[in-house]
């Protein structure tokens, strides 16, 4: 019950976002904003997390790969479609969840608690449509290129990996890595990001949106923001891998 | 001018407001009084539009309010200003943004217009220097002040102020009253003053609607509010031991 209700808040708050904003040249300068705050701010933690999982995946692989009937080019491959089909899209926007969905709840919880949207409101604002179009189109928009950026340097740390441990030749790496390559899965990865990306913005916006009471609850939406975007995003992942791979 | 009919709201059974009607009146500052837990910013929110009553309407210079739709009703907020309670600035923006807010918003106004128009206001509440400090990094009465003019930088019509001087210094409380009456009637506004404040009352009160437990129970200004033989109003306004002691 509680369930339905809440999908219906949120569908009802999507409705109001997604309108045209009342001012371009503001819509615009929010935006430029929400791409510094949630884009290029995450580029540090993204970089760290894809170089060492990347490695991982590689060492891993190598280390899995024992019989010798399977050649060690084998590595490179697997890396690379591991990083493209699940690593990048998935994990990345699950770390994404934590760090930008915190922030979208808990700055736009702390604007509900403090009465700055109903402020917004009593001005002739809408404050959904000023608030969270551009979180979530600033993600929508970023969110590709933090992933794409991750995908290079995940590939990269695998790559570096074998090559510093001497686990697999960069030739043998290199030549796995660009056999075998189907363009479609690239596609799937951007379809999967953009997705996890709406999905991140728009619920962390409505449990901030929807904060009752003071910091407490700013502090508790913004928690429920990374737990409810991650469960989703698994979900979704679920549903995308069924519908576009098989 | 702002007419209240018949507002009555209620939360989970308990009667907040029972059938309010009254008349704001043009140019004039006109006060909600009564207790803490009285209903005052139920009022006001319920005239604003952010607490829908239960029955009644609000009308805006003849244009019915409460039954609008929200897209309807922002056209009618585009002509007010509001003050919160606590201010509500937006404290990632700095003075200077904050008072330019309903200028971007609404407004095509040049740059250099709209600077000149947020010096203009903010020279109006005593306020320089301040234009590139964030709310943060100023004092409770400056917040006041510069919401105060942030309210009235899209020349508002209607103006309501929650509490404008609740926690301030008797000086600066009294700079602010004199303020809002001042632009008041400099600007033939509509405006709305919620206060227990029994100085501001006696500055400013030109109009003046006190509330007990939710009830219209008295109507009047300030010359006629100390001569009052109604025992609650009576109370309200001899609470304090500084009164007590003038009557004497
Ligand atoms: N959203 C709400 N939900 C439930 N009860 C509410 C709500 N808002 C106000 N009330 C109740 O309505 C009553 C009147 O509150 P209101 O805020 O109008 O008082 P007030 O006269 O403004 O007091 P103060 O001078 O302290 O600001 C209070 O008893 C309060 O508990
Ligand atoms: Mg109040």
């Amino acid at each position: 019950m509680l369930m339905i209700r809440m999908l219906g808040e949120y569908l009802l708050l999507m409705f109001s976002t997604f309108k045209r904003p009342d001012k371009g040249p503001v819509f615009r300068r929010q935006l430029m904003i929400e791409f510094i705050g949630l884009g290029v701010d995450s580029f540090g933690i993204v970089a760290i997390i894809s170089i060492f999982t990347g490695a991982i995946v590689a060492i891993q692989t190598a280390y899995n790969i024992d019989s010798p009937l399977i050649p060690l080019s084998m590595v490179g491959f697997t890396t690379r479609q591991m990083v493209i089909l699940e690593f990048s899209p998935t994990i990345i926007s699950l770390i994404l969840a934590g760090k930008v969905g915190s922030r979208i709840a808990s700055e736009i919880g702390t604007m509900r608690v403090t009465q700055q949207i109903d402020a917004l409101r009593v001005m002739g604002v809408n404050p959904a449509n000023y608030l969270i179009l551009p979180k979530i189109t600033a993600s929508i928009l970023f969110n590709p290129v933090l992933i794409t950026f991750s995908i290079v340097l995940g590939i990269f740390g695998g790559w570096g990996a074998c090559v510093v441990t001497d686990l697999v030749t960069s030739t043998d790496f290199i030549y796995g890595l660009r056999g075998w390559f189907e363009p479609f899965t690239v596609t799937y990865a951007m379809i999967k990001t953009v997705v996890f990306a709406f999905i991140i913005s728009s619920v962390s916006g409505f449990l901030g949106y929807n904060v009752q009471g003071g910091s407490i609850e700013v502090g508790r939406a913004s928690t429920k923001a990374v737990v409810y975007s991650s469960i989703l995003i698994i979900f979704f992942d679920l549903i995308l891998t069924q519908l576009l791979l098989i | 001018m702002i007419e209240v009919n018949g507002i009555h709201k209620s939360f989970a059974e308990r009667m907040v407001l029972d059938n309010i009607s009254t008349t704001f009146e043009k140019g004039k500052t006109n006060l909600i009084i009564g207790q803490s837990g009285s209903g005052k910013t139920v009022l006001m929110k319920c005239c604003i539009g952010l607490v829908d009553p239960d029955a009644g309407d609000i009308i805006y210079d003849n244009r019915p309010f409460s039954g609008l739709s929200e897209k309807r009703k922002q056209d009618i907020r585009k002509e007010m200003g509001v003050l919160f309670q606590g201010g509500a600035l937006f404290d990632s923006f700095t003075v200077e943004q904050n008072v330019m807010f309903p200028l971007n918003m609404f407004t095509t106004m040049s740059l250099e217009e709209k600077l000149d128009r947020v010096n203009f206001c903010l020279k109006r509440v005593n306020l320089v220097n301040v234009n590139n400090l964030f709310p943060s990094e100023i004092s409770g009465g400056m917040m006041k002040r510069v919401a105060i003019a942030r309210a009235i930088s899209n020349s508002p019509s209607y103006l309501f102020c929650d509490e404008p001087n609740s926690g301030l210094d008797p000086k600066t409380a009294e700079v602010i009253d004199e303020l809002i009456s001042e632009i008041t009637e400099e600007y033939n506004i509509t405006t709305v003053v919620n206060t227990h404040d029994m100085n501001s009352v006696l500055q400013i009160g030109q109009k003046i609607t006190f509330l007990y437990n939710g009830k219209l129970w008295w109507e009047g200004n300030k010359d006629t509010i100390l001569d009052t033989d109604n025992p609650e109003l009576k109370e309200f306004v001899f609470s304090t031991e500084l009164t007590r002691r003038l009557i004497k």
